[in-house]
């Protein structure tokens, strides 16, 4: 006897071999219905916060058109209407407050799309399904991403409207308070950028839950991962998208962002940013005050120091590169969804169980 | 037609092999039954039927011939998991509602009288169904897709005697109205009896035996004689040996027109003895080639 029962019949011709697979629109109820809790409640907390953007925002517009229109500049009454201004809404100004949302999209939209599938074991049932389960993964992957980029994307508008006086020309000569653009916790909120945060966020969520497959394990990576991107993004990778400017001295022109200063002497490169302390005392100990005395050789320093041969240079980014960096940012990080997102769903179709 | 047709199949997760040269062939009609140990390779067998998983090496095609996870094969293949996971805050109607978006086919009117007929309330959330009744459910959802294999990996192992019951008589009433084709895999032998007439035994990621019960049993006797003479035994391939002091029960494979040795006695053997006597000896194969006999270590056959 062997194992092989042989085929009683002919295999037939295999019928429906071009089957046409099933169409996308299907996944359009599955994806809202398995996803509607964590949609409704990242949907419900930018709302909160574009509602808390508008009620502030509102009142800053107020303020700063009655600092612009206060005449004289410069009286008591004034001074007042200023102050008014400058202390509106710091709990927003410093943008941090928003950054928190691409991580938390990530960490509880993202991570569980996949994850929860494995911890459960229901990918056994999804997958299984006639659909197919690449598609299924790509289709909830877009359906779920472009929502969340719409919804940031619009919260990101709003915090554009709700940041405009601050930039506004002419805020140093009332003594409005005045942000850099390109500030980090600031850029990241405006133009495209806050949006391709969010998608790439939910993108880093959903691979982290493939690889990890268990849920809070893939939320806490999600995070830390987020997290490190923005802060080596803000800190170091957004100041050379383009190459910065060069200025001699030690001031940037208008609200530019500064990247790093240096003097040079006799054509070499002998400190690095301000100049330092050993530096004073060895050239001009009397005019920084280093010196023996009363301090009656006190003068301006840095003149001093020009006057022993310094030069001093600033690299710096203008704020009108604003939208060039923008462009820049919003496509790294749009294509950096679209490659994690890509991984996510090779992974899926390669390695199940 | 072959269901599930494998040849030279191996699968490894690392350095360990979960199913290791299994040629294999299932025809269509059968209530066929996976049997072996834990960690004999069954769910892994299963899983790369439904195409969960990737063969390591040799080839697998399914419903004659596809390959499997092909769209035919996810179209004409429903696959009911071990524990039969349901996403467990969805209702059974969004359960139903769901799988019909799926897949190209779901009679949505079957599910909704079996749902029904099992007093399963639509609206109320799988995860607070009992068990059998989220066993049902999910049975209910493959039969919907009206399959032409049903896969079923250790459907019944979490479920009372009368839950059991009935899920297993859901199944017979398919494949015996619908002519769904079924495929399960399960270590509750009291059930097979009932329910299968294809058995295939696996031992550590080999298949051991395959075929269809009638020939099985018909391939197999008990034979029963004086203890004294069965170490010299080897006209026909014993599979298991059972010795007292005086008498000694020999299970072996034999063909129609073997003769029994004078001074011993044959009875046909049952569907549970049968898979009894090859769990018990997981080095047994009813392969071609050698088989060891009954006094050998079984390391020498399953390594």
């Amino acid at each position: 006897m062997t194992t092989l029962n042989t085929m009683s019949r002919p295999t037939p011709v295999q019928q429906g071999a071009d089957l046409q697979p099933l169409p996308w629109r299907r996944m359009a109820w599955v994806t809202w219905r398995q996803h509607r809790t964590a949609l409704i409640g990242a949907v419900a907390f930018i709302g909160a916060l574009a509602l808390c953007l508008v009620i502030v925002g509102l009142q800053l517009h107020h303020a700063y058109s009655a600092a612009t229109a206060c005449h004289p500049t410069g009286s008591a009454a004034c001074n007042t209407v200023v102050a008014n201004f400058n202390g509106i809404g710091n709990f927003l100004s410093s943008g941090a407050f928003f950054l928190v949302v691409p991580p938390l999209i990530g960490a509880f939209v993202g991570a569980p799309v996949l994850a929860r599938e494995f911890e459960a074991g229901t990918f056994r049932y999804a997958w299984t399904q006639g659909f197919g389960r690449w598609r299924w993964t790509l289709a909830k992957l877009v359906g779920l991403g472009a929502v969340v980029a719409v919804a940031s994307g619009a919260l990101s508008l709003l915090a554009s409207w709700y940041y405009q006086p601050y930039f506004a020309s002419g805020n140093q000569s009332l003594s409005l308070t005045t942000f850099n653009q390109l500030n980090p916790g600031l850029f990241e909120q405006r133009g495209v950028a806050f949006a391709a945060w969010t998608l790439a966020a939910f993108a880093i969520g959903a691979l982290a839950g493939v690889l990890i497959r268990r849920v809070v394990p893939a939320i806490v990576t999600t995070l830390a991962l987020c997290g490190a991107l923005a802060f080596a993004t803000g800190g170091w990778l957004r100041m050379h998208y383009l190459t910065p400017l060069v200025t001699q001295g030690l001031n940037a022109p208008g609200s530019a962002r500064i990247v790093s200063q240096w003097g040079s002497r006799g054509g070499r490169v002998v400190f690095t940013g301000p100049p330092s302390y050993p530096i004073y005392q060895q050239y001009c100990p009397a005019q920084a005050g280093l010196g023996k005395g009363d301090g009656s050789g006190a003068g301006n320093p840095l003149q001093c120091l020009a006057q022993h041969g310094f030069t001093f240079w600033t690299s710096y980014q203008p704020a009108s590169r604003f939208w060039a960096f923008q462009w820049i940012e919003g496509g790294w990080l749009f294509a950096l969804s679209v490659l994690l997102i890509a991984a996510t769903v090779l992974s899926v179709r390669r390695r199940a169980t | 037609m072959n269901v599930i047709e494998t040849n030279g199949l191996g699968k490894s997760y690392g350095a360990t092999k979960a199913l290791h040269d299994c040629s294999l062939a299932i025809p269509e009609g059968h209530v066929a039954a996976l049997v072996g140990p834990n960690g004999a390779g069954k769910s892994t067998l299963l899983n790369l039927a439904v195409g969960l998983a990737t063969p390591t090496s040799g080839e697998l095609s399914v419903l004659g011939g596809y390959r499997a996870g092909s769209q035919a094969a996810l179209d004409g293949i429903a696959f009911v998991a071990q524990d039969t996971p349901l996403y467990k805050n969805l209702s059974a109607a969004d359960m139903l509602h769901l799988t019909r978006n799926l897949n190209r086919q779901f009679d949505e009117s079957y599910a909704e009288a079996r749902l029904a007929e099992l007093g399963i309330p639509q609206k109320r959330k799988a995860g607070k169904l009992s068990g059998g009744q989220q066993a049902q459910l999910a049975l209910t959802l493959a039969l919907a897709r009206h399959p032409r294999l049903l896969v079923l990996d250790e459907p019944v192992a979490m479920l009372d005697p009368i839950a059991r019951h009935d899920f297993m008589a859901t199944v017979l009433t398919a494949a015996a109205d619908d002519g769904v084709s079924v495929l399960l895999s399960s270590h509750v032998l009291a059930e097979l009896e009932r329910v299968a007439d294809y058995l295939i035994m696996m031992s550590f990621g080999r298949i051991q035996l395959a075929g269809e019960v009638d020939d099985l049993l018909a391939a197999h006797r008990v034979l029963t004689g004086p203890t004294s003479e069965a170490s010299s035994y080897d006209e026909h391939p014993v599979v298991h040996s059972r010795r007292g002091d005086a008498q000694a029960h020999l299970l072996v494979r034999v063909s129609a027109d073997d003769q029994i040795p004078v001074g011993w006695e044959a009875h046909p053997v049952g569907l549970e003895e049968l898979a009894l006597a090859y769990l018990r000896e997981p080095g047994a194969a009813a392969l071609p080639g050698p088989v060891r006999s009954w006094d050998a270590g079984p390391s020498e056959v399953t390594r």
